[in-house]
């Protein structure tokens, strides 16, 4: 009997306690920034998109929901011409972002997407890509690479200490 | 006149502990109620009220049709009836018995026929099993739920509701009669069958339960029916124990009479958020083995106090 009382009296103590429950949607519950929400594609600081159309970001998704194709432009510079994502389907791994080498993708915390239409919760680039360089800053992928683009030579790199050889002089 | 008004202040209560037993079960489960409809979410039953009028009311083809529209309105019917002994004030009242307990007793006790029909109507062995756990739980907290009243009887000398409450002026029953309190309540929550003795409606969560085949208003009518019972032994307890409609003077007497049955049906709710659901046989033992000594028990030592004290 005693443990019945007991009970009783500690759940009548649980008015005092202060509520679980967040008032949705006046408030919204706090995120870390490495909550996997909504998907984006990043530009580097010099303000050209990260993406070099790589597919590493299809091939690790686990359902299959990115598709895109690659192509380049006149300077030799690799970017996607489509890239699409079908949200419907994603289920918010992240596995794309840890597959991507130029931090192109990344998911960042944001989950207000819903739709009507099923077919409007496919994003393509337009409404993927963004103005800024997302989580990770500083990191431009062509700047590091010994690949030649507009304004860069090859060989001419951060990560490339020495220039390439020529190899149409004679001299050795 | 009194009777439209008992009537619709009845059923508002019961409507509204719809509203009572959400935001309270949410208080005491930490988290918080309805509260977008209206403010403090009160509005909210009149969706529910809305929705359970919009489902589709089907019998099945299988179920005995007559019994199976009379069940639900026979607990309705028997509970509300009950309503007309309950002294809400010093004279409002519908009816003012000379054996006004014994009423109270019988009116239940014809309660407990809508779950067996229920059960027997809906043709179904789940259903039926259901009614029938549900029915020997009631019938036998019955027994000693008339035995511990007999207590408060003795004590005054009348079956009146009104002569029970005016008789306690001087001191509330529930202190001489703590245990007869006590046992009457307990037995009040295995009547309306509410938790820790749900086991008739439990069933529906574990297999199907006596009224599993019910829909829209019929289950509607069972679910406010169960709300008047609660309401109904609120009040009854309030009357035979907690001096009815005595209070201070600075409130009306009906006043006091609501006070004291909203925290009875608080308290109701409060069961319900803290207590773990026992298991049958152990439900009945207890009745058999513990209750019923207990209050004859009871009777014993009031009606010797009262013969030593005469």
């Amino acid at each position: 009997m005693f443990s019945i009382l007991r009970s009783i009296g500690i759940a009548f103590s649980h008015a005092f306690r202060k509520r679980v429950t967040i008032q949705y949607p006046e408030k919204k519950q706090v995120l870390a920034p490495r909550w996997r929400g909504r998907i984006v594609l990043t530009r580097d600081p010099e303000g050209e998109e990260r993406c070099v159309g790589c597919y590493l970001c299809a091939a690790a998704c686990p359902v299959d929901c990115i598709s895109l194709q690659a192509t380049e432009d006149e300077y030799g510079r690799r970017y996607p011409e489509v890239f699409t994502i079908n949200f419907s389907r994603c289920i918010f791994c992240g596995y794309c972002e840890d597959a991507c080498p130029t931090y192109a993708i990344q998911l960042i915390p944001d989950y207000e997407m819903s739709e009507y239409n099923r077919q409007n919760l496919v994003y393509n680039k337009e409404d993927l890509l963004i103005s800024g360089q997302g989580k990770y800053h500083g990191y431009s992928f062509y700047q590091q690479a010994g690949v030649s683009i507009k304004g860069k030579g090859n060989g001419e790199g951060a990560q490339d200490r020495n220039p390439p050889v020529d190899i149409k002089s004679l001299m050795p | 006149m009194i009777i439209v008004g008992v009537l619709i202040v009845v059923l508002g209560i019961a409507a509204n502990l719809i509203w009572v037993e959400r935001r309270g079960l949410a208080l005491w489960q930490d988290r918080i109620g309805p509260n977008r409809v209206g403010p403090f979410g009160i509005m909210q039953v009149i969706p529910d009220m809305i929705k359970i009028f919009f489902k589709e009311d089907w019998i099945p083809k299988f179920a005995d049709k007559k019994i199976f529209v009379i069940a639900p309105a026979i607990v309705m019917i028997f509970v509300l009836l009950n309503f007309a002994v309950i002294p809400f004030a010093p004279g409002i009242m519908v009816l003012n018995l000379n054996i006004g307990v014994l009423f109270f007793l019988a009116c239940s006790s014809l309660g407990a026929y809508s779950i067996v029909l229920a059960g027997w109507a809906s043709n179904n062995k789940y259903s039926l099993l259901g009614s029938m756990r549900g029915a020997a739980q009631m019938i036998s907290y019955e027994v000693f739920m008339g035995l511990s009243l007999m207590g408060v009887v003795m004590l005054t000398g009348s079956f009146n509701l009104s002569d029970i409450v005016n008789a306690q002026k001087g001191m509330w029953f529930v202190f001489p009669q703590i245990i007869g309190f006590i046992i009457f309540f307990i037995a009040g929550i295995a009547e309306t069958h509410r938790l820790p003795f749900d086991l008739p409606e439990a069933e529906s969560e574990l297999v199907a339960g006596y009224h599993s085949e019910y829909s829209s208003m019929k289950f509607g009518m069972f679910f406010v029916g169960e709300y008047l019972g609660i309401t109904l032994i609120s009040a009854f307890t309030v009357t035979l124990f907690l001096g009815g409609w005595l209070g201070p003077a600075f409130l009306p007497p009906v006043v006091w009479f609501f006070i004291k049955t909203f925290i009875l049906i608080l308290f109701f709710v409060l069961l319900r958020a803290s207590l773990p659901r026992p298991r049958y046989d152990q439900l009945l033992s207890l009745g058999w083995k513990v209750l019923l000594p207990l209050s004859l028990l009871n009777i014993l030592v009031t009606g010797a106090i009262i013969l030593l004290t005469q």
